[in-house]
């Protein structure tokens, strides 16, 4: 062994005995997949996106649990009591048809916030999946694969969503299809660019050398390595998947009434904007702090996820 | 019987251009345990030879068109993915210039290391981790244990070189193909790292590739030097053979390129001219064109063939240039009057 190594660069840093870290590392290891521990422990630090994250689990279990407990029914109308301002009985108000708003709002909620994060996983597992192949096989399979994307960026959404409806009938999970079979596109597109640039890099040549199988080395190494940037897209997926629900309901092709989803609400809530604003005021909160939570997610995430970012 | 037999290798890379014969009829051999250095300009097929030899060539554009290479008696050349996914790194490694990028920025060193273990043998994971530490501190990483677990940001160039040498050999692979593993660091690292390579070499057996432009470095750690020209073989032998007793103007020349053994003060020495495009068609001597030597005549035929001078020193025989005219090589000859019989006759 040559000892004129560079022990300069490590003389700051306390080394404990071999064997006790060693034992240590071991230990470290056995929890599984490092990429993903490392990123909690990174992004525990972050307290902006720490917060984000308690504040949508809330909202969350405000929408799940929420209409439990409360002595409402969403649909249960009350026509001689009209629309209330906020009041102890009806915290955030009820609307036109005397329905209490805020199991509207924890039901519309559910609904939202599982076509959100269902039609965003669906967009991202297909995209990433597709893009990363695409970009790492190359050649004449990409062009083949991306012409496709092409072919369905260029299909006018909302007759792909009327087709389906004809088709299939009305259902929540159509709506899951049909919006995670557009979003998936972007997703596509962005990870197959960063594919072409990383798979010239020498490390995939490295693996490619040390025997790995393509699925690994797509899996393993390519993946992660585009991770950041598919976070941010996610997390404007997640609004844009929550927009999109609330343009096919208004449409009469998503949610019908009396089911409500926070785009739903919003809509007759700026209706009747000028007369009964906590109509308006509270789904749009709502649907904003979620978004607002998300985004800052997003953005802890993608700090998290990229070893460099660590200032440990 | 040789650990690799490669005999007439052909890749070709078909492009708009034409098809560029980077590696045109490359034929070697390889004992356990030796050392050899492959030399030569950019674009000589150095690289070229070695990913062939993985079949890492990306095809397409790239072919290989013939040859065989017998690895312990099996033919690379022929093998299906998946046996070549069992080669690798397992039995032939390979480093690569740049250590860089040649490290996942997105996983810790340990993953890496192990990661080639767990795949090529029957290790669980915590003696995994254990030959992983072992293995970093032989090549002389300090405080391997705590450092195992760090990015590959954390590690400076010759650190990371150091990581890749240990993750290559990590499996005690018979071959080990080193392209340009000491190009992108400085001076007094690579000494380092070819100590390293050198001292891991006799520990565990490993025949070594060593690709390079730095003649230097192959007089110091080489058993046999292959030195290429336009994809083709232009002169192979001992490193002594080469280095002393240097037949081809081509490796003349290229031993004048060495600053070191030319005099302070003065223009560094370089050949003029461009190495030949191998898109087209080359007649006789590629070389000829920069050759330094007297011309005897027009470069004709098809190029030149390796012929054997003595003791498996092989050059290619060109005779459209004469050199036995006086060279003015910095080298100390051996014998340069028996040179210069040899290649006329």
């Amino acid at each position: 062994m040559s000892d004129h190594s560079e022990t300069a660069v490590l003389a700051d840093e306390p080394v404990p005995p071999p064997t006790e870290a060693s034992e240590i590392a071991a230990e470290e290891l056995e929890e599984g997949s490092s990429l993903w521990r490392d990123a909690w422990q990174r992004l525990r630090r972050n307290k902006l996106a720490l917060a984000s994250l308690f504040i949508f689990l809330a909202i969350c279990l405000f929408c799940v649990a929420g209409p439990w407990f409360s002595p409402y029914n969403a649909d249960a109308q009350d026509l001689f009591l009209g629309a209330v301002g906020p009041s102890w009985a009806h915290p955030f108000g009820t609307d036109t048809l005397g329905r209490d708003l805020m199991v509207r709002v924890m039901e519309g909620g559910r609904i939202s916030l599982l076509v959100g994060l269902v039609a965003t996983m669906v967009a991202l597992l297909i995209g990433v999946m597709y893009g990363a192949v695409a970009g790492y096989l190359g050649g004449k399979v990409d062009s083949a694969m991306m012409r496709f994307v092409d072919l369905l960026y260029a299909l006018p959404f909302t007759i792909f969503v009327i087709l389906l409806m004809v088709a299939f009938g009305r259902s929540l999970w159509l709506i899951f299809v049909a919006i995670g079979a557009i979003e998936w596109l972007t997703t596509a597109r962005i990870v197959r660019s960063g594919v072409l640039g990383l798979k010239k890099q020498e490390f995939v040549e490295a693996a490619n050398s040390l025997g790995f199988s393509h699925m690994r080395i797509i899996v393993r190494h390519l993946i992660p390595n585009v991770l950041g940037p598919v976070i941010v897209v996610a997390t404007l997926t997640v609004p844009a998947v929550m927009l999109l629900e609330a343009f096919l309901s208004f449409l009469g092709l998503g949610v019908q009434p009396p089911d409500a989803s926070w785009g739903v609400l919003i809509n007759e809530g700026q209706q009747n904007m000028e007369i009964f604003p906590w109509m308006l005021i509270f789904p749009a909160f709502f649907f904003a702090l979620t978004l607002f939570c998300l985004n800052f997610l997003g953005d802890g995430l993608r700090d998290a996820l990229d070893p460099k970012s660590a200032k440990d | 019987m040789a650990l690799l037999e490669v005999s007439d290798l052909r890749t070709s890379f078909h492009t708009r251009g034409g098809v560029v014969r980077a590696v045109d009829g490359v034929s070697f051999t390889l004992d356990k345990g030796e050392t050899l250095g492959i030399v030569g300009e950019s674009g000589s097929g150095k690289s070229v030879t070695c990913y062939s030899l993985m079949k890492l060539i990306p095809e397409p554009p790239g072919r290989i068109e013939s040859g065989t290479a017998f690895f312990d008696g099996q033919d690379l050349l022929q093998m299906s993915p998946k046996q070549l996914r069992k080669i690798r790194g397992n039995r032939i490694s390979m480093i690569f210039q740049d250590p860089m990028t040649s490290l996942n920025p997105y996983l810790r060193i340990s993953t890496q290391l192990i990661e080639a273990l767990r795949i090529h043998t029957n290790i669980d994971k915590k003696a995994a981790l254990k030959k992983a530490i072992e293995a970093l501190e032989e090549v002389g990483i300090p405080g391997a244990a705590q450092r195992v677990n760090q990015y590959p940001h954390e590690f400076s160039g010759g650190m990371r070189q150091r990581v890749m040498i240990a993750m290559a050999l990590i499996t005690e692979p018979d071959l080990l193909i080193a392209d340009e593993p000491t190009t992108a660091l400085d001076v007094t690292v690579q000494a380092q790292i070819l100590d390293i390579i050198k001292e891991r070499q006799n520990r565990l057996g490993t025949a070594v590739i060593l690709v390079t432009h730095d003649l230097g470095v192959v007089a110091g750690t080489c058993d046999k030097v292959n030195v290429m020209y336009g994809g083709k073989l232009m002169e192979s032998g001992t490193a002594e053979q080469v280095f002393y007793n240097a037949i081809h103007p081509y490796t003349r020349s290229l031993q004048k390129t060495i600053p070191s053994l030319q005099a302070k003060g003065e223009n560094l020495y370089t050949i003029a001219g461009l190495p030949p495009d191998v898109s087209k068609p080359i007649h006789g001597c590629a070389f000829y064109p920069r050759c330094p030597y007297p011309k005897t005549g027009a470069p004709e035929g098809d190029r030149p063939q390796l012929v054997d001078a003595g003791d498996g020193h092989c050059f290619a025989d060109c005779r459209f240039c004469d050199s036995s005219a006086p060279i003015e090589t910095v080298l100390p000859q051996k014998d340069a009057g028996d040179l210069a019989g040899e290649e006329l006759a």
